[in-house]
Formats: C-alpha cells, structure tokens, sequence
C-alpha cells in the first residue's frame, strides 16, 4: 500500500513537472555557417550574432548550428535535417546556401528561412545582407586623406557585385579628397587564405601602396602593413583591434544581432513575414570601428560627419555626378544610384583603371 | 619481449577483420574525445552510426542520403585503385572532377533550352572526356619527360579550381542571375537534370554507374589480362616487365579510367545534388575518395563498404554537430582516426606477432 502511494506520488509529481516543460517548449532556431565559426571573419561574426540572439532570448530559443558546411549538396541535405529535426527558423548565412535554402524550403513550407546575400525570396525564405558599401566609403576618404604616396591598394577576393561595390565605394571618396589617387586592385580568389592575402599586401606594398584595403577576412594584410610601417589598413568583418591604433585606423564590423533579435521575436509574435532587407550604418547592421589617434583630427572629423549623414539618410555614397569608367555618364548630378543596380553591379567608376577579371 | 615476425602471405583472416577492429577503436578513441569535449560518449557514437540508418525522424531521409553521399566517392576510388595497384599515383582526382563537372555543365548549359532526350547522354560524354584529359597530362608528362604524376596530378587540382572559380564568374555564369556567380541551376532543366531515379532512394545515374564500375573493376582485376598486368606491376614491377607489361601503356591507362571515373562523378554530382557551377562547387570528393579507396583495400567491394561507411560519418556527424553541438573540427579528427586506425591495425595481416626471443636465422 505504502509503496503504491510512493508510486502515485512519483506519477502525480511527474505531471506537475512534465507540464511546465511542454509549456515552455522553445523556438527551435537553426544556423548553418560556411566556414568556421572561429575563422576571425564572416562566419564567426554570424555566430557571435546567433549567440548574442540566443542570450537575449534565454531558455525560450533552443539554438542549432552547422559549420563549414559545402556549398550545394550537402548544404541542402544538412538544412532537410535540421528541418526534420523540428527547427521553426533556419538562417543559412553564405550567399552559396541561396538555392540550397530554396529547395528545402519549398519541402517544408511550416518552416522559416532567412538567407544572407542573396537575391531570391519565397513564401517562406527572406533574403538579407548589410550595405557595406556604406563602410567602404569611410574607409575610402580616410584613406584618400592619408596616402602620401597617392596609391592605395585594395585585396580583392572573387569579382562579384558586393566587391565591386566596395571598390568603386572606397575609390569614389578617396577621389573626391584627393584626385591624385591611384587605386591598384588585386583579386586572390578566396575570402580567406592568411598566405595569399599576405602575399597580396606585400606585392601592393612593394609597389608604393601605403594604404591598403581589404575584402577579405583574415588579419595577415594588416600584419603585413604593421612590419612594413608607415603603411595603414582596415579591420574587415572583425574589429581587429589588436592591430590599433596603427596600421588598423578603423573597421567595418559585422552586427548581424539586432537582425536576428527582430526576426526571431517576428517568428514568436506570429508576425513573420517573407521579405527582403538590406541595411546600413543606419540600422546597425554595419559598425564602424573606433578611428584611432593614427588618424588627424581633421580627417577623423570629416570620417565621423560622413558617418552620421549615412546614418541619418542625408549622404548616399552614390550620389552623382558619376560616370562609368569608359566614360559614359551613370548618375547625373544629384541622382542616387537604385537598389538594383548596385545589387547587380559589374561595372567600375571612372578613374579606376584595369578591367574586372573573369 | 613482442616481435613482428613477417606472414609469408596477407592473413585472410586479419585482412577481413582489421576494418572491424579499426571501427570498433575509433570508436573508443572517439567516445574518449567526445567525453573531453564534455559530450555523452554513447549519444555522440549513436547519433553518428545508428541515427542516420535507425533514427524514426531522419532514417528515411538519411539513409538514402547515404548513397548520394556515397555514389561519387565510389566511383572516384574505383578509378583510383586501379592505379594504386599498378603503382601509379593519381593524387589529383579533384582536379579531374572539376574538370567533368565543367565539361558536362558546359555542353548542357550550351544546349540551354533545349528539350532533348541526347542532352543528358551528351553531358556524360562530355564529363568523361574532360576528366580524362585532365588526367592525360599527367599520364603524358610522365611517360614523355619522367615527371612525378603525384605532384603534376595534385598541382592541377589548383589550376583546376582557378578554371572553376573563372567558370563560374565568366562563361558559364547565369545571364538570369543579377551579375552574381552561379551558372543556371541545372535541377530546373529537365534534359539535364540527374534526378532521383526511383523516389524516395537517392539512386541517381551517378550512383548506378557508381555500382557498374564496381562490378567493372571485380572483372577486371580477377579475370581480364590488364587486371593481372595491373596487379604484377604494383606488387612487382621488375616481373612485370618480363611478363610483357608496358609500363608506359599502363601509366596512360590507369590515369586515364580514374580521370574519366572522376570525370563523370563531376558531371553527375553538377547535373543532380548540387546542380549548378560554383565557385565553391568542389567538396574534396577527389581527396576523400583516396582515404576511400585505401580504407577499402583497393579492393571493389571493399570500396563499396568503405564509400558508405564514409558517408555515414559525414551525415552522422552533422546530425552530431548540430544536435549536440560536437564541432566540426572533432568530426573530422574522428574521420581521421578511422583511417589511422585502419592503416595501424593492418600490421596485423601482415605480420604476427611473436612472444619470445628471435630464432636463430
């Protein structure tokens, strides 16, 4: 008898304990990163942001990842996995995922997908990405401002609209402070390879390059620019503070967190929609880093004001005039460039000189 | 005191029960990392081997999976062997599968939209060829000047994802796709497309040609001429030569079934699973299907088993990874274990051991 009310004690106090456990049964949301999420770049920053949005949320949001998963194939059968294993959200944060993520979301139509960089969207997958571009101009305009030898160097991964974007960004500001500039571009073909990018900052160096830029994500150029000296670069993705206040003057950081944060409560207060965005300064989602003492006040000035127009709307990066660079006319005065045609440039501004490899 | 004391011939026995054992400690030695890494050793193993074949929520999607994971790295490790047997040393099979998924995109790209049944066997023909020539130059290089077709192979593999990264930016790109790189994706061609032949079993064209050439390669070696010259100039080339063997016939035919092998593993995988040119199209299928082809003993069956055990650590280990947070890097040190494991417990089919002091000789 006595063991008979321990074993319905232990039923009862189950139930009461299972019941809290259905109750706050969380959001399962999903990520799956191209590379490492300790790769000191791109998909360590989407990481970062995953985790700031899991402790913004607590115990409501069960959080998933994949890493260094291959673009094609295996994405998509890692994203059928995560979806079988009850995911409600999935971020697939590599332009390359793009298709992948459309395929499976047209096998599970109860399941949210949010893609990075690319350019379709369905009933249930959203596209975003960041207007870096945004960045580049600043980082152009110091370093107009700072070359003595009036020749910048640009590393340059593959030939795509976002790099391009970024060079014509950076080469247009630095310009307009300072028309004797050279813009010198080399393309390594990877987003992250320590050698090749080092190998490229030597090279642009050695030609008289005392400013260097970079669209890849490992810190070697700058590590290349600190032994050279008098030479000065960028944080790209990762504020790469280590190497302030010189070479590394200022950064373009990744802040993909307050993105996450909306569209995971989006998912909980059942307002989730498909759509696309592509945010700047303005909304957060690109960060400038300090502009460290290595920079005149002068010039830090003008970095700062430049920021906050960006922020506030007031300063579009493509503002005409602008011309392409066979000469033909792009923008009028005045005119802003559209959405479109930055989301699908291939083109340079004019001044720049060699072609666009391909 | 323990020896080694070397077996006049390979133990059968050990030979087949040395991969067991290398599971059975990779296992062990696994659980043993996983735990470090503060993860339930026995979850981690069954997450890995049984829920990819058992698991109710995935099973009938993984297990199938399997074969579409496996397919190209069989049909790149049979090639493979061959050459391995006879002593030739192709190390750049990922260069040639590059280059097959090229050629084969590119015919059925330019065939683009046509709605022809000759399309699809067109690109098969296509992603042969370019995996042989790609291969040729090796097989050329050697048999012309002497160079190494171990270094000349891999250094075209760099080539070959540079021709790629181009492909993908340039000439194949999708004149649809906004300026970004991509070709079309091929899985919305029907003439094209290497799709699921039955539903719901992940067999594609790739994987039954993964099957013939295992039958193929079994023929081949255990009753055709050119199997036993193969194998009489791997295990002694100086025999060979006496037995009539060409060494130089047999460098260029070796390179060349593995190039076409690999060749057509591109073509398959770029038509079907991944369906378009990219500039990240290659997943180190070429690299892997080497560990494939060493874990299986060069042997055709033992390949087939291999490619699918392999296959299950890949899709076992990203259910591990995100249901139980094991990095990525830990799968792959468990991957490596398998083979050093293998490659360690071999000694046994080789030789004995001894307890005791050295006879006199």
């Amino acid at each position: 008898m006595r063991s008979l009310t321990t074993w319905l004690s232990g039923v009862a106090m189950a139930t009461v304990l299972a019941i809290p456990a259905y109750a706050a049964d969380p959001l399962k949301v999903g990520f799956i990163y191209v590379g490492s999420i300790k790769d000191g770049g791109w998909s360590q920053h989407h990481h970062e942001s995953a985790m700031k949005m899991k402790e913004h949320f607590g115990d409501s949001v069960e959080l998933i990842e994949q890493e260094s998963v291959p673009e094609g194939a295996d994405a998509e059968r890692v994203l059928t996995q995560m979806s079988l294993s009850g995911a409600d959200l999935i971020f697939t944060t590599s332009f390359g995922f793009m298709d992948p993520t459309l395929n499976v979301a047209k096998k599970f139509p109860n399941v949210k997908f949010e893609h990075a960089t690319g350019y379709k969207t369905a009933e249930n997958v959203s596209n975003y990405s960041a207007r870096f571009y945004e960045g580049r101009a600043i980082e152009g305009l110091i370093a107009g401002n700072m070359t003595s030898s009036n020749k910048i160097g640009y590393i340059a991964s593959f030939p795509i609209p976002e790099v391009i974007r970024g060079i014509n960004a950076s080469y247009i500001h630095a310009a307009k402070v300072n028309p004797e500039v050279e813009m010198r571009v080399v393309w390594i073909s990877t987003w992250f390879d320590p050698a090749k990018e080092a190998d490229a900052a030597t090279a642009l160096i050695e030609q008289g390059a005392d400013v260097i830029l970079q669209h890849t994500d490992s810190t070697a150029p700058l590590a290349v620019a600190e032994k050279a000296g008098n030479v000065i670069g960028f944080g790209q993705a990762a504020d790469m503070i280590e190497y302030a206040p010189s070479p590394r003057v200022t950064s373009i950081i990744d802040n993909w967190a307050p993105y996450y944060i909306a569209r995971v409560q989006d998912v909980i207060d059942g307002t989730w929609e498909a759509e696309s965005t592509w945010d700047g300064i303005g909304a957060g989602m690109v960060q400038m880093g300090e502009i460290t003492d290595a920079v005149p006040e002068q010039v830090a000035m003008e970095a700062r004001a430049m920021i906050d127009s960006i922020a506030s709307g007031t300063y579009h990066p493509f503002t005409g005039p602008l011309n392409k660079q066979d000469g033909s006319v792009w923008l009028a005065e005045g005119e802003v460039a559209d959405d479109a045609t930055l989301g699908g440039m291939n083109f340079y501004v004019e001044g720049l000189t060699g072609d666009i490899p391909n | 005191m323990i020896r080694l004391e070397r077996r006049p011939s390979p133990s059968r026995m050990w030979t087949a029960l040395t991969p067991v054992m290398a599971v059975l400690a990779t296992m062990i030695a696994g659980g043993i990392m996983f735990a470090a890494l503060g993860k339930d050793p026995v979850e981690a193993i069954r997450t890995i081997f049984w829920d990819p074949l058992f698991n109710e929520q995935f099973a009938a999607y993984s297990r199938p999976q399997l074969l579409v994971k496996a397919g190209p790295l069989i049909l790149i490790a049979i090639g493979l062997s061959l050459g391995f047997r006879a002593g030739v040393w192709n190390i750049g099979a990922e260069g040639q599968y590059i280059i097959g998924a090229i050629c084969g995109a590119a015919v059925g790209l330019a065939l683009y939209p046509l709605d022809s049944p000759i399309v699809f066997p067109l690109m098969v023909l296509a992603g042969a060829l370019g995996g042989w020539a790609w291969a040729m130059i090796p097989a050329i290089l050697k048999t012309r000047f002497n160079t190494n077709e171990i270094l000349v192979s891999l250094l075209l593999v760099y080539v070959a994802e540079q021709l790629l990264a181009s492909m993908a930016l340039g000439l194949l790109r999708n004149p649809e796709g906004g300026g970004f790189p991509g070709s079309r994706n091929l899985q919305q061609y029907d003439a094209a497309a290497n799709l699921e032949l039955f539903a719901g079993t992940g067999v594609h064209w790739g994987v039954v040609t993964a099957f013939i050439a295992v039958i193929f390669a079994y023929v081949l070696l255990s009753r055709h001429l050119l199997g036993f010259q193969i194998r009489v100039a791997g295990s002694a080339p100086r025999a060979a030569r006496f037995a009539g063997v060409n060494p130089a016939a047999l460098v260029v035919i070796c390179l060349g079934i593995s190039g076409a092998l690999a060749g057509l593993a591109g073509m398959f995988e770029v038509a079907g699973p991944a369906g378009q040119i990219t500039i990240d199209f290659n997943s180190n299928y070429g690299f892997t299907a080497i560990i494939v082809a060493f874990l299986g003993r060069l042997n055709p069956i033992g390949i087939l088993l291999a490619g699918i055990l392999m296959a299950l650590t890949y899709i076992g280990g990203e259910l591990a990874q995100f249901m139980l947070g094991v990095p990525a890097a830990a799968i792959q040190a468990f991957q490596g274990m398998l083979l050093f494991f293998l490659l360690a417990v071999d000694v046994l089919s080789n030789f004995r051991l001894r307890l005791g002091k050295p006879e006199a000789a």
